[in-house]
């Protein structure tokens, strides 16, 4: 056995004692995979991303239009959060997830707005292009017993979405925050952001007590379905649901949670026939993970069957309808169940159905690689899967990122020669 | 087999990691109580710098002999490489995960030699 010395002078070393967070450091890894399987030959599309809005609270605060509410948004932010908060919201996993404390010390330049620059590096080192952002900490906003304060931060986050981030950058896009506790502002909300640069639809969250079936929201609906604008659920923990509210690990509320309020949304959706009454209203079900939808397909046909006066305005089985649906595809359990995976994408049609997303900077993101790397795949699906479904549905002009345009220029020179 | 220098015993302070990229190879060196661990930067969940994050000692659930849960307590003696991508947990001392023992980070062996840190490759 040879050994061959290398010094500290040849050798290439970092020093994590004195780096500070950068999120291109942090996601080197994922450039590298990027890199590796030629990302830069086709559009990728994320869905399901977010940003810290609450980090910018006394921006959106200067939004909102109702003073008293402004006053309180100013004196207490957007969020409080921390493990005192009530309902397990953990997720931080006690520093483990080192993007958490790190992120607020990340430098970025005074313009763009940081949100766009944070935004853009992390889209950049993972090769997607386009992405879809939402709130964090807003998406519990449906839960507040206030409904004006729900709708007077709804509209300023979305004026404030709308003019300091989506038209400055079209890479990033957004489905709007709809006030789903007041009905009519939810139509007033589709009407004054839906022609909006980057709004590609609007987004209800899914922890809450109101039932989508409810004759208050057709307007709505009937207004996104006219301007073929989708609507999304975008589900959460809900830890305040009597139930959930025994999960005394994060782990079980996550786990049970996420997949739980998305299949209560959903299922009232099917059997109360909104998409026979609404045929072209494109609907999404987001962030939810992939596994509960096996089980709610089986389920909803097999008592379908028995009770079709449930259930009068359908004309297939339930499984039929939710094949039309769209899902986006984080967190996708994946541990040691390739069978299962498989024939989950099988069921939900995930060639033309499925929609990549990594739900970053959140502890349990996805890279592109989750979908690239899935062995039962042909190439045209992943490619479908990472960007050519949203791009369909959501009418997207392909906006590559300039580092991918400049790989793809170097690799046409490379071939010339 | 490449023998790497990595720095004096001295330099690396307690808690410290140092990131070697040699023959495109990122191998985290990891000074922990005195001991220096080197593992390969790549967490076998979705290839995160899972040598990049923190260590932190395993926490379990402290049962009685009746089967009455009495707590959550740190393992100080089996410290954990937390992956930052994801929180995938790896005992520090032979690199396997937590979880599923059949994942295990690739380790590198670490000699010391007149106050010297080396890694073979």
């Amino acid at each position: 056995m040879s050994i061959d010395m290398i010094d500290a002078a040849t050798a290439d070393f970092r020093d994590l004692a004195t780096e500070g967070f950068d999120t291109g450091r942090h996601l080197a890894h994922a450039t590298e995979q990027a890199d590796a399987r030629g990302y830069e030959d086709f559009l990728i599309v994320d869905i399901d991303s977010h940003h810290y809005e609450n980090e910018a609270s006394a921006e959106i605060a200067e939004f909102i239009e109702n003073p008293i509410i402004r006053h309180e948004v100013k004196y207490q932010g957007i969020s409080r959060k921390g493990i005192t908060t009530g309902f397990g919201q953990y997720q931080e996993l006690g520093g483990r997830i080192t993007r958490y404390p790190l992120r607020k010390s990340e430098k970025v330049p005074p313009h763009p707005h940081r949100d766009i620059t944070l935004m853009r590096r992390w889209m950049d080192a993972m090769g997607v292009d386009v992405a879809c952002m939402f709130p964090t900490p807003l998406l519990n906003l449906g839960l507040a017993p206030r409904v004006d304060l729900e709708v007077e931060l709804a509209f300023a986050y979305n004026r404030w979405l709308c003019e300091t981030i989506l038209q400055e950058e079209p890479r990033l896009k957004s489905m709007l925050y709809m006030p789903f506790n007041d009905p009519d502002a939810c139509l007033k909300t589709v009407e004054q952001f839906g022609d909006k640069p980057g709004v590609i639809g609007f987004m209800v969250t899914s922890t809450r007590y109101r039932g989508v079936y409810d004759n208050v929201y057709a307007r709505t609906y009937r207004a996104l379905e006219e301007r073929g604008l989708p609507i999304g659920f975008h589900t959460g923990l809900g830890g305040q649901e009597p139930g959930l509210s025994l999960c005394n690990r994060f782990l079980t509320l996550h786990a049970l949670g996420f997949a739980w309020h998305n299949m209560l949304h959903l299922s009232n959706w099917v059997i109360n026939g909104i998409p026979e009454r609404f045929p072209k209203l494109k609907t999404l079900w987001i962030e939810a993970g992939l596994a509960w939808l096996p089980f709610l397909m089986q389920r909803l046909d097999n008592e379908y069957m028995m009770r079709p006066s449930d259930a009068p305005l359908l004309k297939q089985k339930p499984s039929d309808y939710i094949r039309q649906m769209y899902f986006t595809s984080q967190p996708m359990e994946m541990v040691d169940n390739k069978r299962a995976l498989e024939l989950t994408f099988d069921m939900i049609n995930a060639e033309t159905q499925l929609l990549y997303s990594s739900d970053y900077p959140h502890w349990d993101m996805d890279l592109p690689s989750t979908i690239y790397d899935l062995p039962f795949l042909s190439e045209q699906a992943k490619r479908n899967i990472l960007g050519g479904n949203a791009q369909r549905v959501f009418n997207l002009e392909p906006v590559f990122s300039e580092r991918k345009l400049r790989r793809r220029a170097e690799k046409a020179m490379r071939a010339a020669v | 087999m490449k023998e790497v220098y990595i720095c004096r015993q001295e330099e690396m302070a307690d808690g410290n990691v140092r990131i070697l990229r040699v023959d495109g190879l990122e191998i985290g060196v990891i000074r922990h109580k005195s001991r220096f661990y080197a593992y390969r930067n790549l967490c076998l969940h979705q290839g995160g710098p899972a040598c990049e994050g923190v260590r932190m000692p395993g926490v379990f659930d402290d049962v009685d002999e009746e089967g009455r849960f009495l707590g959550q307590k740190y393992d100080e003696d089996d410290v954990h490489i937390v992956c930052p991508w994801h929180g995938y947990e790896y005992h520090l001392s032979d690199g396997t995960n937590v979880c599923d023992p059949r994942l295990r980070l690739q380790k590198f062996e670490v000699s010391e030699r007149g106050g010297n840190v080396y890694v073979s490759v």
